[in-house]
Order: C-alpha cells, then structure tokens, then sequence
C-alpha cells in the first residue's frame, strides 16, 4: 500500500459525519455481511466517530449553512484551518474566538471586529437546543435593560 | 481534525465474490483492511503476501470473529493517521487472475478519511483519568492523548488519595480547588504527535531475549495536548453562568 498524498484535503466534522451517517444507512440497508469479521472494525470505528460527532454543532448543520458560513467569511479575511475550526466547535466567546484565530491583537485591533465575527459565527450555525435557551434568556434581560431609553 | 489521504493499493478478491458489482467488493476489503487501523507502511509484496496468508487462515476458520479480531489490532497508518472510513475510489486498474491463484488482483486508487489532528488544532474530548504522567483525554473513538503536569493550567497540583490533578486557581479569597475528574468534558490544543513503528521485529538473539525486560507496550499514533492558555481545560471552567 502507498500512500500517495497524505494531506489531499481537509474535512469538516460535518462532511465526516454526514458520510458516516450516509455509509450507515447504505449498511443498514444491505442487510447481511454486516457482522462479519472484518466488519467489526469499520462497525466500531463508524459508531464511535457518529457518538462523538453527535454531540458537536455540526449535527444541526448543512450545506446550505456551510455555504453561507463561508462566504460571509470572506470579510474577517481568516486562514482555511481558522475557518475550519469555528465551523466545527461554534466559539460562543471572545476567549474561545482567541484560541482559535492567531494573533487577534494585530489583526483585529477593534474589540467590535472580534464582536463581529463572534455575531456572524452565532447567528449563522445553529446551536445546540440548550445554549439556544441560555442565550435566548441572556438577550431577553438585555433587552428588558436597555428598553426605556 | 479529519483530513483525506490519496492511497493506492493492489486489493484482492476471492472468486466466490465474483458475483457481486467489483466496486461494492473492493470498498468492502479496503474497509476492512483499514478501518479503524493504524498498521505500518509496508512494501506492497509484504502487504500482499500477509494478505494471502489472512486469507488463508480466514478461510480455515470460517471467519470467526474472534480469531479475526486478533488478526487486525486497531492500527494506524505510519505517518498519516487513524483511518476511519473510505471516502471515494478515484481509479481502477484492470483486474488481473494469477496462475495458481484463483482470486483477482486489482489496482486501486482511493480516497480515504482519516483522523489527523493539525497542530495547534483545538479539540473537545473526554477526561479518561489522571495518573502522574498527566492527564488522560479521549475521543472516544481515540484514546491516546496526554495532557503532561507542564501544560497543565499552573499551579497545578497531583492529588494522590484521589488519583486526580487539581488546579489550584488562585483569587482574593484564596486559592480554589478545580478538580479535573473522569467523564469531564475538556477543551485543549494539540501540541504534538507521535508516530511508532510497531510492526514485529526479527528473533533476537537468546541472552538479548533473557536479558531484555517485557517490551512497553506503545500507542501507534499518540498525541500530546496543552490546556496552559485561557479558555483551555474544563468547559465548566469557563462557560458565563
């Protein structure tokens, strides 16, 4: 075996899992070699990659979302690898949009770019069920503070 | 953290599958071959005379699932990555049937999805445990990466009666006590990645055999994570409550 290109393409957590689910399906579907021996690794491997992608923002995404994720990134000009991880964990906060994007005190010198971008990640990936009433509650008090002007 | 990797290998089918559309029989054997795999590289004649011999031992077992279970420890591929499923065949050779050998033997170029972390890559995994070494985190479907005492948010304390590294996070009010327990989830970069070449090695001599103590046994692939900067470690460390 040879490998010819060991870094062809980077993958999305959501590509990776959409592949799986699809793979899983096709199994299900065709019934019997499922269970034997050499099966069992592809199996395993193929149930614990879906428990742990399961439980990532990518299990509410599609393409239509990547899609739009990106081409509004165009304008916070980030490398593929930054893109690539705010599509796959979601940063919720400034601390985690740090982390993951180099060097955000030269390249984004106002504390409303950060702002920004943390707003377009938010409003355009779909977030968990639970965060999305942590956050929904967090905006309402907001909103009631800043109501009577 | 998953990346597509271009191989290309000679994959062989037994006569009784002939009956069966060559694309669906070749995707099967490349998954069983590499799923969930982390084997060495090797010379495509050692590849295939080890696959011969599989399929021979197979056979005479009548694919029990115990004995094939042996036969494919969890390998990885050397230098590339924790294989997890194929992603698409791009070209196949012709097919050729050897003299003696009733099986065919096709060339394949393939795609294949494989679990490689890049560095300084954030990831969200699972406490496992904690011994002196550091921290043990898992994906679950990968387990072998360690958090080392230095890349452990400072100062940080190894808490013996309870087996677990604390941290102990200083305030006005004094040092708190954040206790990073199994089944937590934990947010942390990688650092570094280790590749070793586990593949048997030749007899040794009799006095090196005697003398030498039990071999360690060694994780193929292992990564090395840090949780030292601000937002890394226990998601409950830092979520706004």
């Amino acid at each position: 075996m040879e490998v010819k290109d060991a870094n062809s393409a980077l993958l999305s957590n959501y590509e990776v899992f959409q592949l799986l689910t699809d793979l899983k399906e096709q199994r299900k579907e065709s019934g019997k070699m499922k269970h034997s021996a050499g099966q069992q690794n592809l199996n395993t491997i193929t149930y614990e990659t879906l428990k742990y992608l399961s439980k990532t923002p990518c299990r509410h995404q599609s393409p239509e979302i990547v899609r739009e994720f990106l081409t509004a990134m165009k304008s916070h000009r980030l490398t593929k690898a930054e893109k690539l991880q705010l599509l796959n964990h979601r940063p919720m906060t400034a601390v985690e949009i740090q982390l993951m994007v180099e060097e955000t005190e030269e390249r984004f010198t106002e504390e409303e770019q950060i702002e920004a971008l943390l707003h377009t990640v938010t409003s355009i990936l779909p977030a968990e069920p639970e965060a999305e009433q942590r956050t929904g509650a967090s905006s309402a008090e907001a909103m009631d503070e800043e109501g009577p002007a | 953290m998953f990346v597509l990797v271009e191989m290309v290998d000679t994959v062989r089918i037994p006569p009784w599958q002939f009956d069966r559309k060559l694309n669906d029989s070749i995707a099967e054997e490349l998954n069983k071959k590499l799923a969930n795999k982390m084997g060495k590289l090797r010379l495509r004649q050692a590849v295939s005379e080890w696959w011969s011999w599989h399929w021979k031992l197979a056979l005479s077992c009548h694919h029990d699932p115990a004995l094939a279970r042996a036969l494919h420890p969890s390998k990885v591929v050397y230098n590339v990555g924790l294989c997890i499923c194929l992603f698409d065949i791009t070209r196949l050779e012709d097919s050729y049937v050897f003299p003696g050998d009733g099986a065919s033997h096709t060339k394949v170029h393939f795609r294949y999805v494989v679990f490689h972390p890049f560095l300084d890559e954030i990831l969200i995994g699972k406490i496992k445990g904690c011994s002196p070494e550091g921290v043990h985190v898992s994906l679950g479907f990968f387990d072998d990466i360690l958090i080392p005492p230095e890349s452990l948010q400072q100062p940080a304390k190894f808490d013996e009666a309870e087996q677990v590294w604390v941290w102990e996070y200083e305030t006005e009010e004094g040092a708190h006590d954040l206790y990073m327990d199994t089944g937590e989830d934990i947010r942390f970069r990688v650092v570094d990645e280790s590749f070793v070449d586990t593949s048997p090695t030749g007899p040794r001599s009799a006095e090196a055999a005697a003398s030498e103590e039990q071999p360690r046994k060694e994780a193929p692939y292992s990564l090395v994570g840090s949780i030292i900067e601000p937002g890394l470690g226990l998601l409950s460390w830092w979520t706004n409550s």
